[in-house]
């Protein structure tokens, strides 16, 4: 910088000429801005990638936008599905390249005003390690954002997609074609009998299942954590690892283990606990007693992470803090209330919002504990079924891809409007402004 | 007295609470091992203390030729490693990118970063199927490991961002001063700096692989290649309660390597978790 500034002061090497305007419009075609900018290497790049490109994606990019507009006209010969891939990842790499084009306006503008204030146009060499020095973080963070379009942008543009068409078990390619039919299925969604009792029923249970399962494993490892934190208990350490031992020990398994031990007429719980009191409980084919038995579950498995983190905090609260208390004549209740809670609370609340979110899409012990089940009359999900529990099912055993895909797009409204009320809690984009 | 008493009670309280919760969480785990050890197929006829213990369980896993154990626990081996190298690697040169330089478009990337962390991957399942398909890429352990790590990184890059956060610039920025480029002043001063949460990131996706049943469910085809979640699930899920014993016998030889490591790491994840959280 300094150098440049030394000779913008001389002006010698510079062309003060130089016209930005006339650069950028010659631009148009990449490369010949760079020529008028004596670029001459840069602009024989330039070019050459501009054709190279041009020729080799022009058409496969045209018919790709063209799939997706038709999703084929063709039915045993063109295969919808592939046409909606291939027309979302062109409009994808449209875009992209569109951005780049644009770069390549911006590129031929900025030499040229450079030049005309007088700076001296960098060598070739020169302006590999001047792109390499200030633009780092660009070659590490555009190839991640190039990964993270692939798996995760673009799976969730193709949901939107599907929420527009017509696919499912009856109408599936490649023997059929799909159509877009608008708003159809969340008509359907919002109208139909099925559909609304299904969604309600299991909209309701998301949140329940959230909000309940989530609290009272935070409760119970508050509770817990307090109690084992006692001066007066001892093996603390023996404690504590035991307590740790459900996060240890994969929940894939321990899920499948409960299932088992939950068995209606087998499993153990029937068979040697609820048998001493001479009744058998229906754990997984009534509804109730499954939420009840899903929600024991999730608290087995959910508070050894909490307490654990509890008791860390714990641990770092000065004794001051309650000396002091007592000096004032404080009870137990108010050293709980006024000075564990706050401590545990502020150290811990994101982690705990987290877990929250985590529980909203908590996938995998709902589905290994009993698919979602015990199915209800009239309704296409199963009593303990969650939002997203429900949408695997719609998916991959109904085959109902238009119907999980409406309603994926409802829960992503839903994600997103969390995701906000998040944004402005998290402290990392609080200190954005540090920057 | 009365006061003594108390104090007495209060501590029986809690050392009987303390009890019924051992009882409750140990009760499930030795149920597991108590059915892999009992003779026979069914866990219906299997009981809590078995009349006559045996490995043949344990011994099928190994040795039937019709069980493919130990090449499921292979694959899974293979692509946890793999896994957890690519995920270090690119995870923390992101953050580091992220944490320490200012650029146009820093913010609104991490916005993007921010909202991908919430979308359930779960969602876009069909679409990944149907990408990996035509790529070429599926019933790959490629395919499999690419979507571990690009799928993970949104929620990993905030845990090493949030501890590099904590770490004194001044620190890289000197060793730019010395003439550093980007790269040796990541490797040489941040990484070393970094290990412990980048050993967290590690940890968790090197285990990853041993407990997700649903995504090699949906890119892995033929069962040589299944991983050891997708096998173990496959066992049980056409009839539950056969083969039950031979899927507990199963699951405990992997929640048994992973449940140490876990208790033997435990203060060292819990700090490295906490620190990413609160600090960032």
């Amino acid at each position: 910088m300094q150098i440049e500034r030394a000779t913008n002061g001389t002006g010698r090497s510079g062309y003060a000429g130089a016209r930005p305007g006339t650069a950028a419009l010659l631009s148009i075609v990449p490369g010949l801005g760079q020529f008028y900018n004596r670029r001459y290497i840069k602009g024989t790049l330039f070019l050459l990638l501009a054709a190279c490109l041009g020729i080799a994606l022009a058409v496969p990019l045209a018919n790709g936008i063209y799939g997706l507009v038709t999703l084929g006209s063709n039915p045993e010969v063109d295969d919808s599905r592939t046409l909606l891939v291939e027309g979302i990842l062109s409009a994808i790499v449209t875009l992209i390249l569109l951005g780049a084009y644009v770069l390549n306006l911006r590129d031929a503008w900025r030499d040229a005003r450079r030049r005309s204030q007088g700076h001296r146009i960098p060598s070739v060499r020169q302006a590999f390690h001047d792109s390499w020095e200030h633009g780092f973080p660009y070659f590490v963070v555009v190839p991640t954002f190039l990964l993270l379009t692939m798996i995760v942008v673009f799976p969730l543009l193709f949901m939107i997609c599907l929420a527009f068409t017509n696919y499912n078990l009856y109408n599936s390619p490649p023997a059929h074609l799909l159509d877009w039919v608008g708003f159809q299925n969340f008509v359907a969604l919002f109208t139909e009998g099925v559909w609304t009792r299904s969604l309600l029923a299991v909209l309701t249970w998301t949140v329940v299942w959230t909000l309940v399962a989530t609290s009272l494993q935070i409760a119970l490892a508050f509770f817990l954590a307090v109690m084992a934190n006692d001066a007066r208990v001892r093996f603390k350490r023996l404690i504590r690892t035991v307590f740790i031992l459900p996060w240890a020990v994969p929940s894939f398994m321990t899920v499948l283990v409960f299932t088992a031990m939950f068995n209606d007429t087998f499993g153990t719980i029937n068979r040697d606990i609820v048998s001493l009191f001479g009744m058998t409980i229906p754990w997984l084919t009534d509804p109730t007693w499954a939420r009840i038995a899903i929600i024991f579950v999730q608290i087995w498995l959910g508070f050894p992470y909490v307490f654990t983190l509890v008791t860390g905090v714990l641990q770092s609260i000065s004794k001051d803090w309650y000396e002091a208390a007592e000096v004032d004549g404080g009870t137990r209740w108010d050293k709980l209330r006024h000075i564990t809670l706050p401590h545990v609370m502020y150290a811990t609340a994101p982690l705990l919002i987290m877990q929250f979110s985590y529980n909203f899409n908590n996938f995998n012990i709902i589905y290994l504990f009993n698919k979602g089940g015990p199915p209800v009359p009239g309704q296409s999900s199963g009593a303990t079924d969650i939002l997203i529990s429900w949408v695997y099912n719609l998916t991959f055993d109904q085959n109902n891809y238009m119907m999980a895909a409406a309603i994926s797009i409802i829960m992503g409204l839903v994600v997103a409007l969390f995701a906000f009320f998040q944004f402005r809690r998290t402290r990392s984009f609080r200190e954005e402004g540090m920057y | 007295m009365g006061r003594a008493l108390k104090s007495k009670l209060e501590v029986a309280g809690i050392y009987l609470t303390v009890l019924v919760m051992f009882a409750v969480i140990l009760y499930p785990l030795l149920w597991a091992v108590s059915i892999s050890l009992n003779p026979g197929t069914s866990m219906f006829s299997a009981k809590m203390i078995p009349d006559n213990l045996s490995l043949e369980h344990y011994r099928w896993l190994f040795e039937d030729p019709r069980s493919n154990y130990v090449l499921w626990y292979r694959n899974t081996l293979i692509v946890a490693c793999f896994n957890a190298l690519a995920s270090v690697i690119l995870v923390g040169l992101v953050a580091y990118v992220f944490s320490r330089y200012s650029f146009a478009g820093r913010k609104s990337s991490i916005y993007a970063v921010l909202l991908m962390q919430m979308f359930p991957v779960l969602m876009g399942m069909v679409a990944i199927y149907l990408l990996l398909n035509l790529v070429g890429l599926l019933d790959t352990f490629a395919g499999l490991v690419i979507f571990y790590v690009v799928g993970g990184l949104p929620m990993n890059v905030f845990l090493v961002k949030g501890y590099m956060d904590t770490i004194p610039k001044d620190l890289d920025e000197s060793a730019k001063m010395d003439g550093a480029g980007h790269l040796a002043s990541y490797f040489r001063i941040l990484f070393p700096l970094t290990c412990p949460i980048l050993s967290v990131v590690a940890l968790f996706t090197f285990m990853a692989p041993f407990m997700d049943f649903l995504t090699p469910r949906i890119i892995l085809r033929t069962p040589e290649k299944f991983t050891i979640a997708l096998g173990l699930f496959s066992f049980i899920n056409d009839k539950v309660g056969n083969n039950f014993t031979m899927f507990a016998a199963g699951t405990i030889l992997v929640a048994l390597p992973i449940a140490t490591v876990f208790l033997f790491l435990q203060r060292y994840l819990i700090s490295g978790l906490a620190d990413g959280a609160t600090k960032g």
